[in-house]
């Protein structure tokens, strides 16, 4: 029980928010009325998070340790525990995991006309894998979750997307499994390799030979990098996120991107800190060529929804520039760069949700002058626009910030040319607000436009309050994260100083690899 | 003449189930005949026989080797014996409906040659020589042509009968000569004797060994359907009546892969190591081939034909592993994709119309009319990719782990990709069901029995998924064949 706190809660937290919204899913099978559905699906996603509020009063942020921690044998066949727990890495993605599904079942309330009862169902499903995500400590449970995420995401997007539903639906589930599949062939490597064993804190403790750490990295690289989605596999990206309903758009931007962070911080780094070191220089390339890369593409885009599924691609470039600094500003930046990204990313297709419910178009031609028509959902526009550019006072001011000084320490060269990236956030959102709020009154988009009922203000405020909540008090999340960042950046310098590696020689050592197993072959 | 000195009672309880399937499966015959039978009726009492055979599959104090060799029963034979007789009780209630939509008035022959098939096929999982394993074969092969050509005016149905036969008999041939030169090197066809003379190196001739064996392994890759061998399946598949396909690609192969696997582990474990290359071979290849012509498929059942090829590759790698977890592995995805094929071909016999519901695009719409009995398909369809929390994903964790174990990475590299390729067209069904609108859906028919069968077979994947130990323990104690 090293490394463990279990669970000194009367009844086991982790265990009962994983599986509510579940439940509660299997409750809505046997439902009817679709009001009744509404209403239910609200009221589940609600008592999941209030349920998990006291992960966060009883949380014990000075220790590294996993908290909250559950084991039961699941399969003892195959030597499998059913075991789950948070650290300051993981514990605050519950909770925005929480927060988004209560604000996908509100704003899914009146924009879901068709087969109600199986949207909110596979909405619930997702919770429940979703969060099951981030508490697992089981890397067989893990790959369980992981997986779970893809058929509900399937349905909801190509159930109820857009026009080219079928298409992105399915380059989704086949990019995610193309990455997935390798790394459950990872898995089981590592599960024979580490001492039969699928326990991620007894897996982190073994020490892989070299060679090893970099095929598994790579393995489960293919699995997150997907996900993340880093630069030459993002593809899937945009139609996913274009064509999936509002509520499927903000899962996906808010969470689903987040769960290759997370499995990089949770697997990579502590499992093949080598293979790290070794790579983070390609890595930091790659997460620039995002940035810009993704940032230049955002700037073309004249559909607004895939604007902003592009411009996601430049922010978790950011947030992977950030993880891979290996140090702990950069990693704390990148962490809280996540959460930000889920708050305004997720509130920007909330709002795009909002006006394509009233004039079912998403080009950013047809609109124009909304600040005359619409003003009080111009100010939840503006707020989050602002947010997404960094403006200080706001969340994700913070996070870029922690990054690119993060980045300075780690490479100037490579941090230098993430700045272009900030440039260009700022030129894509103003220019899409010039043309969307400012601008001419557009004679098509008004009619139909009527401003923001309470059901939607009601569904935005909360994410504007932790806008600015974390923009000016950003401590109080980071004093979460501060001790399991620390712990996990030892696990990963304790054997190579990180000095050793520069692009040159991280080069040599992959060639070297490559020879070898050209030679084998 | 007294019997005694050559069997003893022990051999006959041993051999009670297929005793009484015999009797049940004469008696609806002569029912049939006397012309008393009413509809359904031979159905019931064949179903009635099965659940008696079962009952005295479950006195388990008959272990051992009886008829002088000839037989051995343990737990491996044990777990086939349940395997068949659940699948011909599955078949049995799903073929109610059927037959009568196809206007086949309660025929006795039907039920009553699928029994004999089940005989057959405990027969090869029972059997300790390769007599035995011929016998049953045959047993199950003749009696397999009659029920693919059972529509007897549909054309289709007629030419897979004499498709079936013909290559059927091909691969008869194959067994029968590679036997024959088993014996002329070794000097028996039991396995024991056959293992104790590799093992010593008496041998007569090791060419006629390796020959024996090649061709007792092209006559069951026949059987099984593995690539280069499989060219018969899609089409006998997809001209079967669909419950006898449902059956045919299910209990025969699991039949096919447990007398493999009893025949290379009983008698040829010595020289097992020589031919893990062809095993290596066969399974890439099945899998790859299957999944590759099951992407472009219009015809479902042709899909499923050609899915289940493929899922034959992932099989032969647990011949190619061949020890204990393998084999535990491999009992388990023979159970789960049993399981899976009875009901996604029975929802497709349910769909299937005159003229129409074969196709992907006739399953248009399907989730509007029947939620259901859609979800139970997705079901079967995701479980049959392998996605977690399915039984489907747990018997390619088994395999595929089982494999990586003996070093076998780059097999399961290749296993994994055809994963993916086959997500396609196994979601392609899903997408048809739930993203295409269409007016005139399909309403597909079932009597309740098969309704409350389809559901329970969808809810036991899913369980199956989630906590899998109950069959794993029994996967487990099964696992020992020489016993």
């Amino acid at each position: 029980m090293e490394g463990i706190i279990l669970n000194n809660l009367d009844y086991p937290i982790l265990t009962v928010t994983t599986f509510l919204p579940l439940v509660g899913a299997l409750i809505i099978l046997l439902l009817r009325r679709e009001e009744l559905i509404k209403w239910f699906a609200l009221a589940t996603t609600i008592t999941t998070f209030f349920i998990l509020l006291p992960i966060y009063t009883h949380f014990d942020k000075t220790t590294f340790k996993m908290q909250f921690v559950e084991i039961y044998p699941w399969i003892p066949a195959w030597n499998i525990n059913y075991k789950v727990g948070v650290d300051g890495i993981s514990v605050l993605f519950i909770l925005l995991v929480a927060i988004l599904s209560i604000l996908c079942v509100t704003a899914s309330w009146k924009a879901i006309q068709t087969k109600t009862k199986g949207f909110f169902i596979s909405l619930l499903i997702m919770e429940s894998a979703m969060i099951g995500i981030f508490v697992s400590l089981n890397v067989f449970l893990f790959y369980l979750f992981w997986e779970l995420t893809l058929i509900p995401m399937f349905l909801l997007i190509g159930v109820w997307g857009g026009s080219n539903r079928v298409y992105a639906a399915v380059k989704f589930v086949l990019f995610m499994l193309a990455g997935s599949v390798f790394m459950l062939v990872g898995i089981i490597v590592l599960y024979y390799t580490g001492g039969k064993t699928f326990d991620m804190l007894e897996l982190s403790k073994v020490n892989y030979p070299i060679e090893l750490q970099l095929w598994l990295f790579l393995a489960f690289f293919a699995a997150f990098a997907v996900k993340m989605p880093m630069f030459p596999i993002h593809t899937w990206l945009p139609d996913a996120h274009t064509e999936a309903p509002t509520a499927g758009s903000v899962i996906l931007a808010g969470i689903l991107l987040k769960m290759g962070a997370y499995g990089f911080l949770r697997f990579s780094f502590p499992m093949f800190p080598h293979a790290v070191k070794v790579l983070f220089i390609p890595l930091l390339i790659l997460s620039v060529t995002a940035i810009i890369y993704g940032a230049y593409v955002t700037l073309m885009q004249k559909d607004i929804k895939r604007l902003i599924a592009y411009s996601s691609v430049s922010h978790m470039g950011f947030v992977t520039l950030g993880l891979f600094t290996l140090n702990q500003t950069g990693i704390e930046g990148g962490l809280l760069q996540m959460i930000n990204h889920g708050i305004i990313t997720g509130a920007l297709f909330l709002c795009i949700g909002m006006i394509y419910e009233r004039t079912h178009t998403r080009m950013i031609e047809d609109y124009g002058g909304l600040s005359k028509t619409i003003p009080v959902y111009v100010v939840f526009f503006t707020i989050f626009s602002l947010a997404a550019i960094g403006l200080p006072g706001m969340n994700a001011f913070v996070g870029e910030f922690l990054i690119i000084s993060g980045a300075f320490k780690a490479n100037m060269v490579i941090a230098a040319f993430s700045i272009i990236g900030i440039v260009l956030g700022v030129t894509y959102m103003v220019w899409l607000y010039y043309r969307v709020v400012l601008n001419e009154m557009n004679p098509n988009s008004k009619y139909n436009l009527y401003d923001l009922d309470w059901r939607e203000i009601a569904t935005l405020v909360p994410l504007v309050v932790l806008v600015f909540l974390i923009g000016v008090k950003p401590g109080f999340l980071l004093s979460y994260m501060h001790i399991s960042v620390e712990h996990l950046l030892e696990q990963v310098h304790t054997n190579v100083p990180l000095e050793t590696f520069n692009i040159h020689d991280s080069m040599n050592v992959i060639i070297e690899h490559v020879k070898e197993l050209l030679w084998r072959v | 003449m007294d019997l005694s000195q050559y069997f003893t009672s022990a051999d006959f309880t041993g051999i009670a189930p297929e005793i009484v399937l015999t009797i049940t499966a004469l008696s609806v015959l002569t029912l049939e005949m006397m012309r008393i039978s009413q509809q359904g009726i031979n159905l019931l009492s064949a179903t009635i026989g099965l659940l008696i055979a079962g009952v005295f599959v479950g006195q388990g104090s008959v272990e051992g080797i009886l008829f002088g060799g000839m037989l051995r029963l343990n737990n491996f034979s044990m777990f086939f014996d349940y395997l068949y007789l659940g699948i011909g009780i599955a078949t049995l209630i799903f073929s109610q409906g059927y037959l009568e939509k196809k206007g086949i008035e309660s025929r006795g022959e039907y039920p009553a040659l699928i029994l004999f098939c089940v005989i057959g096929m405990m027969l090869m999982t029972q059997a300790n020589d390769l007599v035995i394993v011929f016998l049953g074969l045959e047993l199950l092969s003749l009696s397999l042509y009659i029920l693919v050509g059972f529509l007897r005016n549909d054309l289709l149905s007629n030419e897979s009968g004499i498709k079936y036969l013909l290559l059927g008999a091909f691969a008869t041939g194959f067994f029968l000569f590679g036997a024959a030169m088993i014996y002329g090197a070794t000097g028996t066809t039991n396995y024991n004797e056959i293992a104790s003379s590799v093992a010593s190196g008496s041998v007569l001739s090791n060419v006629y060994l390796s020959l024996g064996i090649g061709l007792l392994l092209t006559g069951f890759a026949f059987k099984v359907a593995l690539v280069p061998f499989h060219m018969w399946s899609p089409d006998v598949y997809e001209g079967a009546p669909t419950t006898v396909t449902a059956f045919l690609c299910t209990a025969p192969k699991a039949a096919g892969f447990g007398a493999l696997l009893i025949l290379f582990n009983n008698a040829f474990i010595e020289i097992h190591h020589q031919w893990r290359d062809i095993f290596w071979i066969l399974s890439a290849l099945t899998m790859t081939v299957g999944n590759v012509s099951a992407l472009v498929q219009s015809n479902v059942k042709r899909m499923l034909a050609f899915s289940s090829i493929s899922h034959a590759g992932f099989l032969v790698m647990g011949i190619l592993v061949l020890n204990e977890s393998s084999i535990s592995a491999l009992l388990f995805y023979l159970v789960t994709y049993s399981v899976i094929n009875l009901g996604a071909f029975a929802i497709v016999s349910g769909a299937e119309k005159e003229e129409s519901g074969l196709e992907f695009k006739d399953y248009r719409g399907l989730a509007a009319q029947r939620p259901w009995l859609s979800a139970a398909m997705t079901v079967f369809m995701i479980s049959l990719a392998g996605f977690p929390p399915t039984a489907g994903f747990v018997a390619k964790y088994g395999l595929f782990s089982a494999a990586i174990e003996q070093g076998y990475i780059w097999l399961v590299v290749i296993g994994v990709l055809n994963t993916l390729i086959s997500i396609y067209y196994y979601l392609r069904l899903v997408i048809n069901m739930y993203m295409q609108e269409e007016e005139r859906a399909l309403l597909p028919s079932f009597n309740i029995f098969a309704i409350g069968l389809i559901g329970l077979m969808a809810i036991m994947m899913i369980i199956l998924g989630i906590i899998p130990g109950y069959l794993l323990d029994i996967t487990t104690e099964a696992v020992n064949i020489t016993s």
